[in-house]
């Protein structure tokens, strides 16, 4: 039959992750049922899912196999004095009563806010050792893609499909194309993650991806850690691709290894044996392909209103005028109005208002050490704000292990409890209307960081270069 | 039928995140565009098409290439339909926007990049134009009587016109769930 012929043809590490978890074959009329192995809840899209549960008398399939966090409406201001972090808006302190008691009912694990392991919900799967490679993963999270570093299947899904994965543990999907974005070479100092992925949607676009899974693959993509993998198949979706992934190796299992839910003794040995089956065999095909020289790459800040206008950070700032399509010569004119930006003009210089420094894109410990290092022995220019903003709980409290929470307060920055913060601006964490910002976060959208506000997204190095002088800063100028 | 000729729109634009933290999905209509539609004190940009006369009682929604990319949030194709709107019309939807409409009765429709032009003149010369979608057949019929095939996910086709459930579905494999699950034990519990 036919299995046999596709079993022994290459496969691409998305091939032998999906066809793992099949329930049911896709039909011409019918979606194939995949089997999610982790679900990941936050408060802001499964209210409605659990009501319909509620609504039909179901229970949650496999508790077992989800977790709940709060992230998204939670604020991250300071602690009071009794060590608790004050909810002030009745709405967001609603929507997370609503959690906790729906992880109660349903008998779901719940990371409270104020809590040991509480944070942003793609910082805490990786660092608990829920997120292990060729795992299907999805949360009601446009960036769960970020778990896709680890060589697993991840992807946001809207509400209604969390109320199936809540019931069923399964979901209906038509197969994905696949697309290998090769990233060749090394990057130079002062070049980063943040940049290649910036980079490769400055050359695909937001739209580029749609429909596609990517693999991440060459070398640049290989001489990553973890970290820097998640901060780039995080953004995947900024591409228009649901998933982006990167084959384990051993990086993977020296992250996963230890960790509270990683497997232990034999039954490790036995998952890395299984985890080194999954890369893409030697001449298995995508659909598509895309390459990016790292050699060649310089430091990214976006100029417009999504992440696809990026560009290196010491050019200038196009010019709609010399677009030849009518629909992205307006999109572009209606970006520099909202940008309040030139055509022609240079960002390096420019003064900004916040630097945020956070997000499940870049609020990781190594992200976190990498602004610090930039920032010790420096002072934060008097015309910025700047925020640091930990991924999680356990991210926080090994920052400040590190001493690196007294470098970021003694050069001026906030230092603040874990979340999602200003990358959504639902928190009371935004900018205000005209504000400049730039963003280690994943989204320049219009009001995306609050209304009115205007976002420039860069790697934390550039962030912590801007910090310090108050204007756009080419990090390479303050290392070299 | 609306004009709302956009490259990219993405759902911060539909619904801002700080109508977010609701726990139901009803009422988002009102905040619909919210950013695009109202001044800061709250009164309506009447230069923004959902707000002018012509435009009002609207089903069709005519957006720029690549409608609905960024976040998942299904509150998007809620307050669309919130906001009386019964399909999108685009050259391509960002895949989770697009999963997420067809779930609401929301359609998405493709069509071509010439259809998708004569469209958007056609509504912003004529707010009085019509075209009429039937999805049985999978055609939009435009005023001069052309009609265009788009393509529609099969199944979310027949749930849609046989108002059957998807988690219904879903929820009926029990049993071979029950196999996949006894062949394929979970490595990872997030309740030890």
């Amino acid at each position: 039959m036919s299995t046999q012929v596709s079993s022994s043809s290459p496969r691409t590490l998305f091939d032998k992750v999906w066809s793992n978890h099949i329930v049911r074959p896709q039909t011409p009329d019918t979606p194939a049922v995949l089997y999610i192995d982790l679900h990941l809840v936050h408060e802001v899209t499964s209210p409605q899912a659990f009501s319909v549960l509620r609504e039909r008398g179901l229970k949650v399939r496999r508790p077992d196999r989800t977790m709940a966090t709060m992230d998204h409406s939670t604020p991250t201001t300071p602690r009071n004095a009794e060590g608790i972090i004050p909810v002030t808006d009745a709405m967001a302190s609603a929507q997370l009563d609503v959690m906790r008691k729906n992880c109660a009912d349903f008998g779901i694990p719940l990371y409270d806010l104020g809590t040991a392991k509480q944070g942003i919900v793609h910082v805490i799967g990786p660092e608990q050792g829920f997120t292990q490679p060729g795992m299907t993963i999805v949360c009601g999270d446009s960036h769960t893609s970020t778990h896709g570093a680890f060589g697993a299947l991840a992807f946001g899904i809207g509400t209604s499909e969390v109320s199936h994965v809540l019931a069923t543990q399964c979901l209906l999907q038509n197969r994905p194309q696949t697309m290998a974005v090769r990233v060749d070479g090394r990057l130079r100092a002062g070049v980063t993650a943040k940049d290649i992925i910036l980079a490769i949607i400055a050359k695909i676009g937001v739209g580029g991806g749609t429909g596609y899974v990517f693999e991440y693959m060459g070398e640049a993509i290989r001489a990553l850690s973890m970290e820097g993998r998640m901060t780039i198949c995080n953004m995947s979706i900024e591409g228009g691709a649901r998933a982006g992934m990167v084959a384990p190796d051993d990086i993977t299992f020296n992250y996963v290894a230890g960790r509270p839910a990683a497997p232990k003794g034999a039954d490790w040995d036995q998952a890395v044996a299984a985890w080194r089956t999954l890369p893409t065999d030697e001449g298995a095909t995508f659909d598509n392909e895309v390459v990016l020289d790292a050699n060649t790459l310089t430091p990214m800040i976006t100029y417009g209103t999504n992440p696809g206008m990026g560009m290196a950070i010491n050019a200038n700032v196009p010019d709609p005028d010399k677009l030849s399509d009518v629909s992205q010569k307006m999109a572009l004119d209606k970006a520099l109005k909202y940008m309040a930006l030139q055509p022609g003009q240079k960002l390096l210089g420019k003064p900004v208002d916040v630097v945020f420094i956070g997000s499940c894109t870049n609020s990781r410990i190594t992200d976190l050490r990498e602004a610090a290092k930039f920032i010790q022995g420096r002072k934060v220019a008097d015309n910025v704000r700047v925020m640091v903003v930990p991924g999680s709980q356990l991210v926080k409290v090994q920052a400040e292990a590190e001493g690196l929470d007294k470098i970021f307060r003694e050069a001026g920055a906030e230092w603040r409890e874990a979340g999602c913060s200003m990358c959504i601006a639902m928190n009371g964490d935004q900018l205000q209307p005209g504000q400049y910002a730039v963003s280690t976060s994943n989204r320049n959208f219009e009001g995306r960081q609050g209304k009115g506000g205007r976002t420039f997204l860069a790697s934390p190095l550039t962030a912590a270069a801007t910090a310090v002088t108050g204007v756009i800063t080419d990090p390479r100028e303050m290392v070299n | 039928m609306v004009p709302l000729p956009n490259n990219d729109i993405d759902t911060d634009q539909i619904i801002p995140a700080r109508y977010l933290k609701v726990t139901d999905k009803n009422g988002l209509g009102a905040a619909c565009f919210s950013d695009w539609r109202y001044n800061s004190d709250g009164s309506p940009k009447p230069e923004f098409p959902l707000n002018q006369p012509q435009y009002q009682g609207a089903a069709v929604l005519i957006g720029g290439h690549n409608f609905g990319c960024g976040s998942s949030r299904e509150h998007a194709p809620w307050a669309l339909v919130g906001a009386g709107f019964k399909a999108v019309v685009s050259t391509y939807f960002a895949d989770i926007f697009n999963g997420n409409a067809l779930k609401n009765g929301l359609l998405p429709i493709v069509v071509d990049a010439e259809t998708h032009q004569q469209l958007i003149s056609l509504s912003s010369e004529d707010p009085n134009a019509e075209v009429s979608v039937n999805l049985e057949d999978q055609t939009l019929t435009l005023p001069d009587g052309r009609a265009v095939k788009f393509p529609v996910d099969p199944f979310s086709r027949y749930c849609l016109l046989n108002g059957v459930d998807q988690l219904g579905f879903l929820f009926g494999l029990d049993s071979t769930i029950n196999q996949y699950e006894q062949a394929n034990p979970a490595r990872v519990m997030t309740s030890a």
